[in-house]
């Protein structure tokens, strides 16, 4: 039985929004050439490769269901008041092979001493065997070379799959008749125009650590356990959609309210101007930390006295991820407002504007047909640039307890429970470096591409140039 | 001059009561005193005597905006919104849920904050400022190249693993300093160091970087073309012409956040466990202690306003061209 959280909803209407845009700006040839550049960009190739391959775990997860009880015999089917998603129906095996306690990276055995009963009633402390990980190796000795053959095993899974979707694209590179080798030349070396061969190149390094993850993943834990014995990757990839949400999310719920203030302000002037920049100045005086946490303590103290109102932990997790999300675009939509009420200043006292105003057309046809499309630039310029920052910036959050659920999987989350145990003996490290790897990659590529697409589509960079 | 600041001063006023309105709707509108009262009495059962109790003792028992059961002047003073919101503007922080004195407090609290972010936010002007112009001397090349890409690659590492790494390399493998703590006087150098190095390592990326474009943009314009046309050195350009004037909008970026620098910073406060602003604020939110959460956003919004009203003087002293209207 699906169920459509609130977060699902709005990331599917961004990704409609951006299906509309993209197939508005692929009509028009003046928005179609900046794209053009950044796909000209290698930088911009790879980084996109990768945030896909985020976006696509990130949407798979978003796709919300109530499982059907296995044990059901009844003809009406019932469900499971628990929500799964789909990605997690596809790391089915990483969801359920939980240890006891900490175990590190492809550890066979747990992390701390346990007090074991022989088969004769006599007991000896030692390191207990995992229940999942190696649990097919008949002999502890055959650990290490057992890893080493499943990673070589995994690996050539993830190259197959490789040569998979190579063969698709030069089957659809050969349509219209080119030749195969003039083909494979084009996907493998580079040439000029498209650099598609950095997206085949990140290809194989996704594939192979695609691989990686569904083989030698499923039989070992990539990066260990955590406290409760739940895999740290399994984690780490659940993160992905709320960092996602949390990049994207936020810029969508205030996209809106900045648009529309920022444009008026600069357009129409006057007490209108003033009543805007009074009501972004305000919002700006207070430190962004401080109004998202008082946001956040009244947030708790609303949820906690009215637990009631929320059917399941999930649904309540996502509730708060999203008033997380419209708390932060209150404190960001400020600069943004700025920006563009400065550009429509400037807009509104040019030719063209002052030509329509003459021929008589009203206030709101200028604002939508002359002044919005010439603002829109900024407008994603910026949106690109901050997705970083809200990434980062929810782990941050996370670890000051205003940022997520802590029920949530979230990479602030993960360090936030880890980061104590910096100070046992041995220490467990493994959370942190997923998370901090996880994370590190997305705002990565993130802020490469925000460079590509900023260099792409501000004229004045353009001109320069 | 004077006019100028007096008028921006006035303007500021405005502005802090639209915050004071906005935090009196957070904290006491939104969420009734007695919300927060079962929040911190804990059980959902808790009884009526014991929600007015806790109003009681720290005066929340008081009717939001007038007070019908008083008299005269009192029906607008004794009320909820002027003890507890318009106090605010006499710096009157009052009593914090656990019943200390939150004016004390920030004045105890204020100089250990103080002496991790001067430090750091000047080095690591000085570290960035340094590292942009050898940047911009090598511009186009290949040092120029992967420097930027370093920068990126350090501006997308979280703030919290340069805390985190740096607490376990240098204080817990290197034990070169205490991991966390702090003292009186210069004995709290040893505690203050490790804080002040990680606060400049994790700017460096986004300040070259930015510090960079603004020089940049400064080598392109047409003085500087003029100065190499008259024959004076690649080094004597850099350093007597571009740095001078870029360093305009570097000195305007700086004084915006100095008043700011009172507050602290959160992170590293707490995780190095300094009693200073930041550390204040963390608690009072882990806490819930809705009074100094308030009294930190006015203190917050005052500083920022401060903050602006700075900048715009700072303006007319380093750039002559701007003038006050």
């Amino acid at each position: 039985m699906p169920v459509i959280l609130w977060t699902d909803a709005l990331i599917f209407l961004l990704l409609l929004l951006s299906g509309l845009f993209a197939w508005h700006a692929a009509r028009h040839e003046h928005l179609r050439a900046p794209w053009r550049e950044v796909a000209r960009s290698k930088t911009a190739m790879a980084a996109l490769m990768v945030l896909g391959f985020y976006g696509v775990i990130g949407l798979l997860d978003s796709l919300h269901f109530h499982p059907r009880l296995a044990d059901a015999q009844t003809e009406e089917a019932a469900y499971s008041g628990e929500v799964m998603s789909l990605f997690d129906l596809l790391a089915e095996p990483l969801r359920v092979q939980r240890e006891k306690t900490y175990s590190a990276p492809l550890a066979i055995r747990l992390y701390a001493k346990e007090i074991i009963e022989r088969p004769d009633g006599t007991t000896y402390r030692d390191y207990p065997r995992l229940q999942h990980a190696g649990a097919h190796l008949a002999d502890p000795a055959d650990h290490w070379p057992d890893v080493m053959r499943l990673t070589l095993r995994s690996l050539g899974w993830g190259a197959l799959a490789w040569f998979g979707l190579l063969t698709l694209m030069l089957a659809w590179q050969m349509r219209g008749g080119a030749r195969a080798s003039a083909a494979l030349n084009r996907l493998l070396r580079p040439t000029t125009g498209t650099p598609l061969y950095v997206a085949v190149w990140t290809g194989l390094l996704l594939c192979l650590l695609l691989g990686l993850m569904a083989d030698l993943g499923t039989h070992y834990h990539l990066f260990g356990t955590d406290k409760v014995g739940e895999d740290v990757l399994y984690q780490a990839l659940k993160s992905i959609r709320t960092g996602l949400m949390i990049g994207t999310l936020t810029t969508l719920v205030m996209l809106p309210a900045a648009l529309l203030l920022g444009l008026m302000a600069g357009y129409f002037k006057g007490w209108v101007d003033d009543v805007i920049q009074y009501l972004y100045t305000t919002l700006n005086a207070i430190p962004g930390v401080l109004l998202i946490a008082a946001a956040v303590l009244i947030m708790q103290v609303y949820m906690s006295n009215h637990a009631d109102d929320f059917n399941s932990v999930t649904e309540r997790a996502d509730l708060r991820l999203l008033f997380l999300c419209i708390i932060l675009g209150i404190t960001s939509w400020t600069s943004l407002c700025r920006l563009l009420r400065g550009e429509s200043f400037k807009l509104r006292e040019l030719d063209y504007v002052q030509a329509a105003h003459a021929f008589g057309v009203g206030h709101l046809t200028v604002l939508y047909r002359h002044i919005l499309p010439n603002v829109l630039h900024i407008v994603l310029i910026s949106v690109v640039l901050d997705f970083s920052g809200l990434v980062l910036a929810e782990a941050v959050l996370s670890y000051i307890n205003i940022g997520v659920d802590p029920s949530m999987d979230s990479w602030g989350n993960m360090i936030n429970g880890a980061r104590l145990e910096l100070a046992r003996e041995p220490v467990v490290w493994w959370s942190l470096l997923a998370a901090f790897v996880f994370m590190f990659i997305l705002v990565l590529a993130a802020n490469l591409f925000a460079d590509v697409v900023r260099d792409a589509f501000d004229p004045r960079l353009r001109n320069s140039r | 001059m004077i006019a100028y600041i007096i008028r921006r001063a006035l303007y500021a006023i405005p502005i802090l009561i639209g915050v004071n309105a906005l935090t009196f709707v957070l904290f006491f509108v939104v969420n009734s005193p007695d919300d927060m009262a079962r929040m911190h009495l804990g059980a959902k059962r808790v009884t009526p005597e014991a929600i007015q109790q806790w109003k009681h003792e720290r005066g929340y028992d008081k009717p939001l905006l007038i007070n019908h059961q008083a008299e005269g002047l009192d029906r607008l003073t004794d009320t909820i919104f002027f003890e507890k919101s318009l106090r605010l503007f006499q710096f009157r922080f009052g009593q914090s849920d656990s019943g200390r004195n939150i004016g004390y407090d920030i004045s105890q609290r204020m100089w250990p904050s103080l002496a991790i972010a001067v430090p750091t936010l000047l080095i690591g002007l000085l570290v960035n400022i340094s590292f942009a112009l050898l940047l911009a001397f090598f511009r186009a090349t290949y040092l120029d190249f992967w420097g930027v890409v370093l920068c990126v690659v350090m501006m997308s590492i979280s703030a919290l693993f340069y805390i985190i790494g740096g607490q376990y390399l240098v204080g817990k493998l290197l034990s070169l300093v205490p991991i966390s703590g702090y003292d009186t006087g210069l004995a709290a150098a040893k505690f203050l160091i490790l804080p002040i190095i990680i606060g400049v390592i994790g700017g460096i990326g986004s300040g070259t970087r930015w510090y960079r474009t603004l020089f940049l943009e400064e080598i392109n314009k047409d003085y500087v073309r003029s100065a190499r046309a008259k024959g004076l050195s690649e080094r004597y350009v850099l350093f007597r012409h571009v740095l001078q004037n870029a360093l305009i909008p570097i000195l305007t970026g700086v004084v915006v956040v100095l008043p700011l620098l009172f507050i602290g910073s959160l992170l590293t406060e707490s995780f190095f466990g300094i009693p200073g602003l930041g550390s204040y604020t963390i608690d009072a939110i882990n806490r819930q202690d809705f009074a100094i959460v308030r009294a930190m956003v006015f203190l917050g919004a005052v500083l920022y306003i401060l903050g602006l009203v700075l900048t715009d003087i700072s303006y007319t002293i380093a750039d002559p061209r701007v003038r006050l209207g």
